[in-house]
């Protein structure tokens, strides 16, 4: 463990963020998200879910710098009076949640589909290739949408609330795993040709044991930087598709949700219930992408 | 695109039952029959598939569930407002995203093209219906300048109606359109400054240095043509995932196109309309993957052997 | 005056864990009319020489001390505009790869133009007159439709003369040329070697070569600079270089190269180079594990690896119908047999199908026709998985790519371990860590290695690693499919030595491929000669050297290039 340390510590990844004030920022950004919305119980100041604790009487305030503002409210209410502040924590809990499981989740799907077209080539890989080709003539957002839809129709009505969470993690997944399996299987093209994949061979390796133990490791690089950039798209298409009114419903809001009901109020003048959890949402996207690009760069053995 | 089509139908066939959603709750069975009869649901499933694809091919996609109206009206009748909105975002993002693109990847270290890079990234973190609400935020509510929804006033051409012939119509055009090409746009810059790198470390651009050949023509007539033949594709393809897109504009601006249409029917589970736009985004991909061939056939003469 | 001159030269590539000197102090002399090879072997900084010559350097690369005077005139520190001027107009480069130094999308026409046009004052029309006359100096028939072509449409051969064209038709005093005839094949470097020598006679321009062999020097330069890590440890005629060297590095590099005219028992060890292997404890193989042959059969006949008839096809034009499928055969009705404890060499040109052969052998491909016998077993009729392992555990192999034969993310213990454990050939784990120490101990890397990645290690240090792998299910039978020609002559000499030793001590039998003829003959008993899939000749490898008898393999023989003795 010291060992890999001390490795650690030398790289040439660990420099290259050292020397690169953004991505510091950017990701001490991204823990502090992360660890104030894992932990939004005990960091929020109220629990907008708790009845007891919101009154209508409060509905509306704007942020404490403005002349109605109040110091209970650093952000201002909402038209039900609750804690903008706190309903961004929570919300943002919710998104990071939708974003990290259907991530992973593609990422499985992508990462198998991919070694295998990578590896057996013939028309194992054409076909695969080529569902991945007619999925990926549509935009993600069309394929959510559409998962979204026909979920609709087939689960009943009344479960929809409950279920919308998982519905969505499925629905941004089968729409995000084509990129994991043509990157996946692109480098497992390369490797396989490669001659340690051919000593594995010649050695006497099953075939599952070459995939996984050999070729596996030397493609995962590239999966870990799209797995980064795909982090800020998952958050991205989840908000859009709260916000189009299809995603995460009211009851346990995300950001895009909080968004979608602010909205209506742009109009009268109550900004802030729009506009605080869009800029949460942009900055959580943004120091995410940062990261991402950050790790591209960083493990590209061509830029350095 | 008969794959498609056949997704289209299975999503038909499989998803919710057309009848509960056509009638009340106190419709009695015998009417539900004769309605399931009407609609010829009764039919074998190749039967229903084979006259779902001839219809298709005719432009009939059948009555909207929800508003009792035929599909290809409906269509009909967005059709021109998503597409005016996509053309011309498609027009800004290349217009803009392409000569950028270049630029940082030319310079990659000056000012200017940091500036560049930061802003990209600001353009793909930004969520489409964030930039449509800021905006509105802006120029429609604190500025007043531009109206926050609608197409504004139309003039009809034909059965075309068109918003490019108003000052209205452009009015409420500005900001849509340029909700919709941020995004494209940053994809677009990214894109080609990716590739252009790659480019300018080949070996033939280093022996045109060392040829002695001008930098502006290394740098267009070597490098640029040679980034082409791997972005053009991906560029065709995000131009025609704007139609896609412009479902998120659309709805912010309650911009009255194809999208908003769609949005509201998956909403209601209205699926005639949900195939049918399913359909056509399958034909606009068709159309642009053969624009997108026939480019690199004229690009590049490796393709052009047989 | 001399044509180029270079004093001082120091070029340095700054990074963030200081800088790396690539060349220290660099003084050369070029006259018109002159040949000069830069000879070395790789991270001496000889293609340095030529990229900061015309300001080419890869970033970070930059020249803090040096100057450069072309016909008396300093061109260093030039404007990038004024050194445009020179580049192509006064002096041309020419590039090692000529499938990459084309642009694909333009055709020959419009790249000769372009250049011929930017430095030369003349029309479009003449400038078109001109680049068909340099196609027709350069040797590519019918110039005037060629020209028309794209680089796709030439061979490799053809497209390097084209490189050649290019560098020459904006008619420049100087040419650079990085190691020109290193991607192609024998028969083709020997033409182009040709061209180069004529061109330099009937233009008059100086030229220096850049290379990394031997023969190359002495079939073409007049006089020769030797570099050794950034120095240049001696300058002479070639004649003097090859023969009579002064320096102790010199003398080293050309007696590791292998001598096409007698073979010796070892190569001479050589002293001078640094990385010479850890002096091995040395085991004794009748007791220790590795000699421990007991699991395998004597052998059954005097062969023991037989193959009659193979053949294998590649599909080059795909189509659902079978009829409409077009193949290339890559191994065709291809015989032979390797007698128990003997070298077995086959020899061809790329394309030849020499490593296809071998990779049937070891089981990566499966063949389309034919049988492969090993100790009289025939592996193409066996079917399961458990008798196929008994016979591929007592055949390995090892690869030509130091870099890429290696799994990157794996360290050189668990590389080294990974055919033991799944063969079980050791009873415990404490047996296999002390298994493979010994293994790497035995092929000169020291136990200390166990622990690293294989990064950190240089080439010749990784086909150890490799041949470590290899032993370590005690194979009977070693393929080795070029294992050196990715080397640098000094450490193929040691890499070589180091499997001659292995081959006696463990009584190994060895299918040893080549394209390079000397080596062949260092190494190996037995020669085969392939071409275009085809088996040519078979001999015993001194008669073949001595007295070849097909057309193909007196060809091979004539394009050797011997070094100039004294």
């Amino acid at each position: 463990m010291r060992d890999f340390a001390r490795r650690f510590f030398a790289s040439d990844i660990w420099w290259s963020y050292k020397s690169s004030p953004l991505v510091v920022v950017a990701s001490i950004i991204t823990a502090i998200i992360i660890f104030s919305s894992v932990f939004a119980t005990y960091v929020a100041p109220y629990n907008p879910f708790d009845l007891t604790q919101f009154d209508l009487m409060d509905s509306l305030k704007p942020p404490v710098w403005m002349a109605d503002g109040t110091s209970k409210f650093l952000l201002g209410t909402d038209d039900q009076g609750r804690d903008v502040l706190s309903t961004i924590l929570y919300g943002s809990r919710v998104s990071l949640l939708v974003g990290f499981f259907s991530v992973i989740f593609a990422m499985i799907i992508g990462i198998v589909v991919g070694l295998v077209a990578g590896y057996s080539g013939g028309w194992v890989d054409a076909v695969l290739m080529r569902v991945a080709d007619v999925q990926l003539s549509f935009p993600a957002i069309l394929i959510a949408l559409l998962v979204d839809g026909v979920a609709r129709g087939l689960l009943p009505k009344n479960s929809h609330d409950e279920l919308a969470v998982y519905v969505l993690i499925v629905a941004i997944a089968l729409s995000f795993w084509v990129q994991y399996a043509r990157t996946v299987r692109s480098s497992t093209m390369v490797e396989r040709t490669k001659e340690y994949v051919q000593a594995a061979q010649v050695i006497g390796l099953p075939q599952p044991l070459i995939l996984f133990r050999h070729i596996l490791p030397n493609v995962m690089g590239p999966v870990l930087v799209i797995a980064t950039i795909q982090l800020a798209l998952a958050v991205i298409t989840e908000a859009t598709l709260s916000f189009l009114g299809v995603g995460v419903p009211p009851t346990s809001p995300s950001l895009g949700t909080l968004i979608r009901v602010g909205n209506d109020y742009l109009f009268s003048g109550e900004w802030w219930i729009t506009v605080f959890p869009g800029v949460a949402l942009v900055i959580l996207v943004l120091a995410v992408n940062i990261l991402g690009d950050w790790l591209r760069d960083a493990l590209n053995p061509k830029l350095r | 695109m008969l794959t498609v089509a056949l997704i289209a139908f299975a999503l038909f066939q499989f998803v919710g039952d057309p009848i509960s959603n056509l009638v009340g709750q106190d419709t009695s069975t015998e009417e539900r029959e004769q309605l399931k009869q009407d609609l010829g649901l009764n039919d074998s499933i190749v039967v229903q598939f084979g006259r779902f694809v001839g219809n298709a091919v005719q432009g009939e996609f059948g009555r909207s569930y929800r508003l009792r109206k035929p599909v290809k009206e409906l269509i009909a009748e967005r059709f021109p407002a998503t597409l005016e909105l996509s053309l011309l975002s498609a027009f800004l993002a290349l217009l803009i995203g392409i000569p950028m693109g270049v630029y940082t990847a030319l310079n990659r270290n000056s000012w200017l093209s940091q500036g560049f890079m930061t802003l990209s990234l600001i353009g793909i973190s930004l969520p489409t219906f964030l930039i449509g609400i800021f905006l509105i935020l802006f120029f429609g509510v604190m500025l007043q300048w531009l109206p926050t929804f609608g197409r504004g006033d139309t003039v009809s051409i034909g059965w075309w109606t068109t918003g490019f012939l108003t000052v209205s119509g452009w009015k409420s055009l500005i900001m849509p359109a340029i909700t919709l090409a941020i995004f494209q746009m940053t994809l677009i810059v990214r894109l080609i400054r990716a590739e252009m790198l790659e480019v300018l470390r080949s070996d033939y651009i280093k022996f045109a240095r060392a040829r002695g050949l001008k930098e502006r023509s290394i740098s267009f007539s070597h490098a640029l043509k040679n980034t082409l033949v791997p972005v053009i594709t991906i560029i065709g393809l995000q131009i025609g995932s704007l139609i896609a897109f412009a479902i998120i504009t659309e709805s912010v601006f309650q911009w009255p196109g194809m999208g908003l249409l769609f949005i509201q029917a998956i909403e209601e589970v209205d699926i005639p309309i949900m195939s049918a736009y399913l359909l056509l985004i399958a034909f606009v991909f068709v159309v642009i993957n053969l624009v997108v061939d026939i480019l690199y056939y004229s690009i590049d003469p490796r393709l052009r052997m047989d | 005056m001399s044509l180029l001159k270079i004093e001082g030269m120091r070029v340095e590539f700054p990074s963030r864990r200081g800088s790396i000197v690539a060349t220290k102090d660099v003084n050369l002399e070029l006259a018109a009319g002159e040949i000069l090879g830069i000879v070395g072997e790789s991270g001496a900084g000889k293609s340095t020489i030529a990229n900061a010559i015309l300001d080419l350097l890869d970033p970070p690369g930059i020249m803090p001390k040096g100057k450069i005077f072309l016909e008396g005139e300093r061109i260093d520190g030039l404007s990038l505009d004024e050194m445009r001027k020179i580049r192509g107009r006064r002096i041309g480069m020419i590039f090692q790869d000529p499938l990459t130094s084309l642009n694909p999308l333009q055709t020959i026409e419009e790249q000769l133009v372009e250049t011929i046009v930017t430095h030369l004052d003349v029309s479009v029309a003449r400038a078109l007159e001109r680049a068909i006359e340099m196609l027709d100096k350069v040797g590519i028939p019918d110039p005037a439709i060629r020209i028309k072509h794209y680089p796709h449409q030439f061979s490799g051969g053809m497209r390097q003369r084209v490189v050649i064209a290019l560098s020459l038709c904006a008619d420049p005093d100087v040419i650079l040329a990085d190691e020109p005839t290193t991607a192609l094949d024998v028969s083709i470097q020997a033409q182009i070697l040709d061209l180069m020598r004529k061109l330099v006679k009937e233009t008059g321009v100086g030229m220096i070569i850049i290379t990394h062999d031997m023969g190359v020097i002495s079939d073409i330069c007049d006089r020769v600079m030797v570099m050794y890590r950034g120095d240049v440890v001696e300058v002479g005629t070639t004649q003097k270089i090859l023969g009579n060297p002064d320096h102790p590095y010199t003398k080293s590099l050309i007696s590791a190269v292998p001598r096409p005219d007698k073979r010796i028992d070892r190569f001479p060890l050589v002293e001078y180079i640094e990385e010479a292997g850890v002096a091995h404890k040395s085991i004794d193989v009748k007791t220790h594990w590795l000699g421990k042959s007991r699991d395998f059969d004597n052998s059954k006949s005097e062969f023991l690896v037989s193959v009659k008839n193979l053949e294998m096809r590649f599909r080059t034009v795909n189509s659902i119908f079978p009829s409409k499928r077009k193949y290339l055969r890559a191994v065709d009705d291809v015989s032979f047999d390797i007698r128990a404890g003997e070298v077995f060499g086959l020899v061809g040109e790329s394309g030849s199908g020499k490593s296809t052969v071998a990779r049937m052998i070891s089981g990566i491909y499966t063949p389309h026709a034919g049988n492969i016998f090993f100790d009289g077993a025939d592996l193409t009729a066996l079917s399961s998985r458990k008798a196929v392992n008994h016979y591929r555990r007592q055949m390995q192999m090892i690869f030509q790519d130091p870099f890429s034969s290696l799994n990157g993310r794996m360290r050189v213990a668990d590389i080294v371990a990974e055919p033991i454990k799944f063969h079980k050939l050791a009873s415990s784990n404490a047996e296999v860590k002390s298994i493979v120490n010994d293994l790497l101990d035995h092929v000169g890397l020291g136990a200390i290695a166990a622990k690293k990645f294989p990064h950190e290690f240089s080439g010749g240090q990784r086909q150890r690693i490799s041949i470590a792998r290899a032993l370590a299910t005690r194979p009977r039978f070693l393929i080795c499919d070029e294992p050196t020609s990715a080397l640098d002559v000094s450490i193929q000499a040691q890499v070589l030595n180091l499997l001659k030793d292995l081959q006696e001590e463990l009584s190994l039998t060895m299918l040893f491929i080549s394209h390079d003829l000397p080596v062949i003959r260092q190494v190996c008993d037995r020669v085969a000669v392939m071409r275009d899939g085809k088996l040519v000749e078979v001999a015993d490898s001194e008669d073949l050297f001595k007295n070849p008898q097909s057309d193909y393999a007196k060809h091979l023989l004539d394009l050797m290039p011997r070094l100039v003795s004294a």
